[in-house]
C-alpha cells in the first residue's frame, strides 16, 4: 500500500470518527512510515455489521422481555455484549444458573443480594434492571 | 502523586506500541514500533473454527498476547519486572508504588472498560496494552499506543479493566522496565526474530496454525454458502476482515507492519537482500488487502454475484502459497 492509496473513509458511527489509526504504508521513495487513517470503507462495513448484529439481537429480547417470556437479566446481558459464560464468570454462577434466571419466575424470587450482584455488573441499579420492561 | 515526564507515541499495535513507548522512555530510542513488532515475532495467522468468539470462528494475525514485550526484553537482555493480582487492590496499590517510583507501567486491559475509547471498537477484547505514567487528581494519566493523544480513566474503571473476566483473564497483568543494558545487541536480535518468525508461520503441525490456518479457512470459506445461513456468512467474513484490518494491525493483519521491520533491518544490517523480502511482503500485503475488499464486497451485497466464495478461496489459496514460500526463503538466509 503506498501513502497515497491510505484510505480516508471517516466511521461515521459510534464515534468511530474520533480515532485515526496509525497504519504503515509505503512513500515515494519506497520507504515505510506511519500514516494516519480515518478508517477504511471495507472495514467499517465489517464493523458496522457487527453493531447492527448487537441491535437486531438486543430489539428481539428486548420484545421478549416486554412479552413476558425473558427476563430483564438476558436483555442487559446482551446490552453489555456478553454471553452466557461471560456474564456466568461475572456473576460468580455456572452457566446453567444464569439459563433459570432467563426465566421471569424465577427472576422474580432472586434474592436481593445477586440482583444488586447482576445490576453492579451491567452497572445500572436495582430499580432499573427489576423495572426493565415493566412500563 | 504527579505525571512523569512522558513521551507518548502513537502506534499501530497496542503491544509493539508499549514495548517501543516502555523502551524510549528508558532511552533506547532507536527500538520503533516495526523493530519491536519483529525482534518480538508478532506475525502469525491463526483460524480455529471451533473456538467461537461471539458465535464467529476464531481468527487471528497475532501472536499470542504478552509475547513480543516478552521476546524483545529477553532477546535484548533488558531487565524487567512482570506481575499478575489476585485482588484489583493489590494491582491498583502495586501500580501505584511503581508511578511513585518514577516508572511509566505496562498494562493488560479490556477495551469494553476503557470509557476514552469510541464506543465502535469497545467490544470484550482482554488483550490490549496500554501504559500509565502519572496519577493527578485521582486519575490515571495513560498512554494508549492506538491513540494519537494521551487519555485518562478513573482508578474505579482502570479497575474493572484490569480484571475483567473472559479468555484470556489479564488479571491485573503489569510490567515494566527495571535496567537496559549499556549496550544492545539489535543485530542477534533482529536475526533472532526473524528466525522465531519464520518458525511461527511454517512449522506448527496443526491445521489452525500459521500458513497451514490460511489453507484452512481457504477450504472452509468455499463451503460457506452451502453451510451457513446468508446472515452467518455474512458476520464470519466479517469478523475476519475485522480482525485484519480493525484498528490495531497498521493494515493487512500486520504484513506491512513486518514488512517495515525487513526494511528497517535492511538499513540496519546493511543487507539488501533483506531489502527485497520488504518489497515482496509489501505485494503480499496488498494482496490481503484485496482480498478484505472483495470479502466486504461479498458481504454488502447479500448476493452471490458479485464475488463469489470460491474467488474468495482462491485469493486465500494464493496467498498461503506466497507466505509458504516467502518464509521459507527468509528462514534460509545466511546470516
Amino acid at each position: 500500500m503506498n501513502v497515497n492509496e491510505v484510505p480516508q473513509d471517516a466511521r461515521d458511527f459510534r464515534d468511530g470518527d474520533k480515532v485515526r489509526k496509525l497504519v504503515y504504508a509505503v512513500d515515494k521513495d519506497g520507504k515505510y512510515t506511519g500514516v494516519n487513517s480515518a478508517g477504511w470503507e471495507a472495514e467499517n462495513e465489517a464493523t458496522r455489521q457487527a453493531w447492527d448484529a448487537v441491535d437486531e439481537a438486543l430489539a428481539e429480547t428486548e420484545a421478549k422481555v416486554k412479552a413476558g417470556q425473558l427476563s430483564p437479566v438476558a436483555y442487559y446481558m446482551q446490552k453489555c455484549l456478553m454471553d452466557k459464560a461471560l456474564l456466568a464468570k461475572y456473576v460468580g454462577k455456572w452457566g446453567w444458573q444464569v439459563s433459570r434466571h432467563f426465566k421471569p419466575s424465577v427472576f422474580n424470587k432472586l434474592d436481593r443480594s445477586l440482583l444488586e450482584k447482576y445490576a453492579s455488573v451491567f452497572n445500572i441499579t436495582v430499580d432499573e434492571l427489576i423495572s426493565f420492561g415493566k412500563k | 502523586m504527579s505525571r512523569l515526564n512522558f513521551q507518548h507515541q502513537q502506534h499501530a499495535h497496542c503491544e509493539s506500541g508499549v514495548t517501543a513507548n516502555l523502551l524510549r522512555h528508558e532511552g533506547l530510542q532507536q527500538i520503533t514500533e516495526p523493530l519491536a513488532f519483529g525482534i518480538g515475532a508478532g506475525l502469525f495467522f491463526a483460524h480455529i473454527p471451533f473456538l467461537k468468539v461471539s458465535g464467529t470462528p476464531g481468527t487471528t494475525f497475532r501472536s499470542l498476547p504478552g509475547s513480543i514485550f516478552k521476546r524483545v526484553t529477553k532477546s535484548l537482555d533488558i531487565d524487567v519486572h512482570t506481575q499478575r493480582f489476585s485482588t484489583p487492590g493489590k494491582a491498583m496499590a502495586a501500580l501505584d508504588e511503581v508511578l511513585e517510583s518514577g516508572k511509566p507501567a505496562g498494562m493488560l486491559s479490556s477495551v469494553y472498560y476503557l470509557p476514552y475509547l469510541p464506543e465502535a471498537f469497545r467490544f470484550h477484547f482482554n488483550a490490549h496494552n496500554l501504559i500509565a505514567f502519572g496519577k493527578e487528581n485521582g486519575v490515571y494519566n495513560i498512554s494508549d499506543p492506538v491513540l494519537e493523544d494521551v487519555a485518562t480513566i478513573l482508578p474505579e474503571d482502570l479497575a474493572k479493566a484490569r480484571f475483567a473476566k473472559g479468555t484470556p483473564e489479564p488479571k491485573g497483568f503489569m510490567y515494566y522496565v527495571k535496567n537496559v543494558p549499556a549496550n544492545l545487541d539489535l543485530a542477534g536480535a533482529i536475526q533472532r526474530g526473524i528466525k522465531k518468525n519464520c518458525f511461527l508461520i511454517l512449522s506448527p503441525p496443526l491445521p489452525w496454525f500459521g500458513v497451514n490456518a490460511i489453507f484452512l479457512l481457504s477450504k472452509k470459506i468455499r463451503k460457506y454458502p452451502q453451510q451457513l445461513t446468508e446472515r452467518k456468512a455474512q458476520l464470519y467474513l466479517g469478523n475476519i476482515i475485522r480482525m485484519q484490518e480493525e484498528i490495531g494491525t497498521g493494515g493487512a493483519g500486520f504484513r506491512f507492519l513486518y514488512a517495515a521491520f525487513l526494511q528497517e533491518s535492511a538499513e540496519i544490517l546493511k543487507r539488501d537482500d533483506l531489502k527485497g523480502f520488504a518489497h515482496e511482503l509489501t505485494a503480499i500485503g496488498d494482496e490481503w488487502r484485496h482480498f478484505a475488499y472483495s470479502a466486504a464486497r461479498q458481504m454488502k451485497a447479500r448476493k452471490t454475484d458479485l464475488v463469489s466464495f470460491d474467488e474468495l478461496g482462491d485469493m486465500l489459496h494464493s496467498i498461503g502459497m506466497k507466505e509458504k514460500d516467502f518464509f521459507t526463503r527468509l528462514n534460509k538466509i545466511k546470516w
